[in-house]
């Protein structure tokens, strides 16, 4: 992991992955919507609506899974001081907070027509709520604070103090009465889903995976692109303001 | 048609438009990214190969 701490070689790396995980991405995409519109059948209670869980469960998995990766960033630049954990950390805040929307409306769109209402404060829904809103709030905050440093650090602590909220999520069909269904994929026993649905709903849960992936590796790139670029900057006005500074003009030696 | 359809499409269709605008976005910051690092002269670690 260290190799990669050098930016050169990190862009390298990203440079050559991308356009394959790109491809192998839509791929996925294209027989996962396949399998979620003309393989798998309509479900017994929920008839054709159940075709939305199809985007609206990987978007909540890939909700979690990148603040997962935030958190563990954020591990890395507080324990690790790694050099690129905090532009990986800030890079997936975005992703993490399109997935989150995405969850959250396609949820509501869901909803509707299976629960007749849009939204219910109940303790599932709330709590992708906050995770959405925590994202927000980190995104404010790399944008607040000038000193990429300092950034860092202040959005790190933030991430972990936000990482309680991935068991509340994860729990909260099984710690309090909600509306939301429980976990039928991800449980003790196996899952409760007949597998010509099960399947589709895992391939497209690996090109959102995938998805994910890529565009972090694309986000952290222009991370360490902006970084350079902000080195630069700084750079060429010191060399330009020495220059100043030595003509007799501008009061120089 | 079944009565639920625009629930449906109304779900693929955001989550494609959204992830499309986020996709454009960070290829249009990497393009921008790179253009405004022309302005420097290129170095040995790298700088113009992303």
């Amino acid at each position: 992991m260290w190799k990669y701490a050098n930016p050169a070689n990190f862009l390298r790396l990203a440079n050559a992955l991308i356009p394959w995980l790109a491809a192998l991405t839509a791929l996925l995409v294209a027989i996962g919507l396949y399998g979620a519109f003309f393989a798998a059948p309509a479900d017994y209670q929920q008839g054709q609506t159940v075709r939305i869980m199809y985007i609206h469960v990987p978007a909540a998995w890939l909700a979690m899974f990148c603040y997962a990766t935030m958190a563990l960033s954020a591990l890395g630049t507080l324990v690790w001081h790694h050099p690129l954990a905090d532009a990986a950390q800030k890079a997936a805040a975005p992703i993490g907070a399109v997935f989150t929307f995405i969850c959250l409306v396609t949820g509501s769109l869901w909803g509707k027509p299976m629960w007749g209402t849009w939204w219910v404060w109940d303790a599932r829904l709330t709590s992708v709520l906050v995770l959405f809103l925590i994202y927000l709030g980190l995104i404010a905050l790399w944008r607040t604070i000038e000193e990429p440093a300092k950034a860092a650090k202040a959005a790190a602590i933030l991430t972990l103090v936000g990482a309680v909220n991935l068991p509340i999520i994860k729990f909260s069909v099984d710690w309090w009465n909600t509306l939301h269904q429980p976990a039928s994929v991800v449980r003790m026993g196996g899952p409760a889903i007949h597998p010509s649905m099960l399947w589709p709903l895992l391939v497209m849960a690996l090109a959102f995976t995938l998805l994910f992936i890529t565009l972090h590796l694309m986000a952290t790139r222009n991370e360490i692109l902006r970084r350079r670029l902000r080195r630069l900057t700084i750079l060429a006005a010191h060399e330009q303001g020495s220059r100043v500074a030595l003509t007799p003009a501008a009061g120089g030696a | 048609m079944d009565r639920h359809t625009p629930f449906i499409l109304a779900s693929y269709a955001l989550t494609f438009l959204v992830l499309a605008g986020l996709i454009g976005a960070i290829i249009y910051d990497h393009l921008r990214l790179k253009k405004s690092l022309t302005r420097f002269p290129a170095r040995e670690d790298g700088d113009r190969e992303a």
